[in-house]
């Protein structure tokens, strides 16, 4: 099963369908270690659907994922898989060092590393000061930094992030860009979806997504000059059939 | 003309959800259906055993409305009331009449004396036997004093802790769904069965909390009647929990909001309810009756009944604690089946 290819992510014909439903129409790409990866489509255009096969949440009706070298789904991968969901999935009447503490115990996070992880998640997502308190005081944009906050806890090897800053200031924002491509340096391969286009300009490539269709896929420029435009929405159209 | 827009987007939203209709309709016909079964079955005729009592009046008493069992000895008749296949006998001891009636629903004593009294003050007025003497009556269980809630009160607990338990944890694991937490969950290495026993454990500590208060209180605070060991009760009541707290989580899998959680309750709390022991089934038709079989807490009501109406212990109620355990572990795995919609794995 084990590639010597440098592939994090490998995805070969995958459909899904939802009863007579077809979300996602053979799709095949690769993620390669250490990228930033995004997936950039409308509400609709079945992201969620290929980020939860990917999370090994879902499994593909046909074709394969393999992850790592490894066919997906498989519950040990769980460890190696960071996973932020588009709801904040966070217990509202526990605090947030409660919801932390809770989520690293399902990775066997425990003593002295789990304290050291919350200390460091909670940082980079800059809500330190509000570890005591509890889930259902914090705002929106909070609840969403508690989110990734969650999914970097047990150091994934993977990181999937569906709509991850939603609701977040521009400033945070670009800090919490800033230390993706810190943990992307440092090895982490990171999958991130995103409707939002200038978040789209800092991934490393992009996978255009619409109707469950692949439409088009590189990186941003490579994107923008292959279609001769100015912004990562003007490429989109051209790929989406309706060229301006 | 704008509250006739609400009526109209009311009236779409009603006919679009096809359950809540459905419920409206059908639910207090199901409980009316079940209302009747209850209380207009045939007649109730006490099953009456009798040892060597005169012929004559013996065949009076065939005709009153009693079926009756002729048994050879007092010890014969008295095991049968023991085992309840009959609900009372008469006999002759030491020259003088005597009934002994099994005694656990005051309703049912209440009954066969009556037509007991009635046969003898017939018998009396014909003339045919002299002036009959007044027979002694005796209780298996209970006694004249029973009251109502005695008789009751065991089923009432059953009730209680069951409802209560299956509706909060029914709720809680449905909120784990829409709130998105239980797709959280299944992003992690824990497996579904860990989930459904997580649950059962964290809520068993505060079911085990309520079994405990729900007897204390029935016993202690409003006297109800107590012959057998609490400590029996308190499993069985316990256990009643579990089950509902693991028929609550899996049949939250078939409900999409706590609305459609509380929809369950006319469906199967309330003919639990009614046949699981508030009501005699005796004079149900017996092809009905076998649906209490299908009632989680017809065991644990009857299992509550004998030990503390009747005293039993262990050896009379240990097929229906074995039929709770197995009940609930059923359930936990229908569960971690129907978990396998959100994650196969």
């Amino acid at each position: 099963m084990t590639h010597e290819s440098s592939s994090c992510v490998e995805i070969r014909d995958v459909i899904r369908n939802f009863g007579e439903k077809i979300v996602i129409e053979r799709i095949s790409l690769r993620v390669e270690r250490g990228e930033i990866f995004g997936l950039l489509g409308p509400s609709g255009s079945g992201k969620t659907t290929l980020v939860k096969m990917l999370a090994g949440i879902d499994e593909a009706t046909s074709g394969e994922i393999s992850l790592l070298g490894v066919k997906l789904p498989k519950l040990a991968m769980m460890n190696r898989i960071g996973y932020m969901a588009q709801s904040d999935a966070l217990y509202a009447e526990l605090s947030a060092q409660e919801n932390l503490s809770f989520f690293g115990s399902l990775f066997e996070l425990g003593g002295a590393r789990l304290k050291e992880r919350i200390h460091y998640a909670m940082k980079l997502v800059g809500l330190e000061e509000h570890l005591n308190r509890i889930v259902s005081e914090y705002s929106g944009g909070m609840k969403r930094r508690l989110s990734l906050a969650i999914a970097l806890l047990h150091e994934p090897e993977v990181l999937i992030l569906d709509e991850p800053t939603v609701g977040i200031d521009p400033i945070l924002r670009k800090s919490i860009w800033n230390e993706l491509e810190a943990l992307s340096a440092a090895g982490t391969t990171i999958i991130v979806t995103t409707h939002v286009m200038d978040e789209a300009d800092k991934c490393h490539r992009l996978g255009m997504i619409r109707d469950g269709k692949l439409i088009a896929i590189g990186s941003p420029t490579d994107l923008k000059t292959r279609t001769g435009s100015s912004t990562i929405e003007e490429a989109f159209l051209h790929y989406g059939g309706e060229r301006p | 003309m704008r509250v006739r827009a609400l009526v109209i987007r009311i009236v779409r939203q009603f006919v679009r959800d096809k359950r809540t209709m459905a419920l409206l309709i059908a639910a207090p016909l199901l409980v009316l259906t079940m209302m009747y079964l209850v209380f207009s079955g045939d007649k109730y005729e006490p099953k009456v055993g009798v040892v060597a009592i005169p012929a004559p009046f013996q065949a009076k008493l065939e005709t009153s409305g009693m079926e009756i069992v002729a048994f050879g000895s007092i010890e014969e008749a008295e095991n049968a009331l023991a085992e309840r296949k009959i609900d009372a006998y008469a006999a002759i001891r030491d020259g003088k009449p005597l009934i002994k009636l099994e005694g656990s629903d005051p309703g049912k004593n209440k009954s066969i004396l009556l037509l007991f009294g009635q046969t003898m003050q017939d018998e009396t007025q014909a003339g045919s036997a002299g002036i009959l003497p007044e027979p002694s009556v005796g209780y298996l269980h209970g006694g004249s004093e029973m009251t109502a809630f005695d008789s009751l009160g065991p089923v009432f607990i059953g009730v209680f802790a069951f409802f209560f338990v299956f509706l909060i944890a029914g709720v809680s694991f449905l909120k784990e769904r829409t709130s998105g937490t239980l797709e959280r969950l299944l992003a992690t290495p824990l497996r579904r069965w860990e989930i459904v026993v997580g649950y059962i454990l964290g809520f068993g500590l505060f079911t085990g909390i309520q079994a405990v208060l729900i007897a204390a209180y029935s016993i202690h605070g409003l006297g109800l009647m107590m012959e057998g060991s609490i400590w029996l009760v308190l499993l069985v009541t316990l256990l009643l929990s579990v089950t509902a707290l693991s028929f609550g989580t899996f049949l939250s899998a078939f409900a999409k909001s706590e609305f459609q959680m509380i929809q369950f309750i006319p469906l199967v709390i309330v003919p639990q309810v009614f046949f699981s022991g508030l009501f005699d089934l005796e004079s149900m038709s017996p092809a009905l009756r076998w649906i209490s079989h299908l009632m989680p807490l017809k065991y644990g009501a009857d299992a509550l009944r004998s030990v503390m109406i009747r005293g039993e212990g262990w050896s009379v109620i240990d097929d229906d604690v074995f039929l709770l355990l197995a009940l609930s572990l059923a359930f936990m795995a229908a569960n971690v089946l129907a978990l396998r919609k959100h994650r196969k794995i």
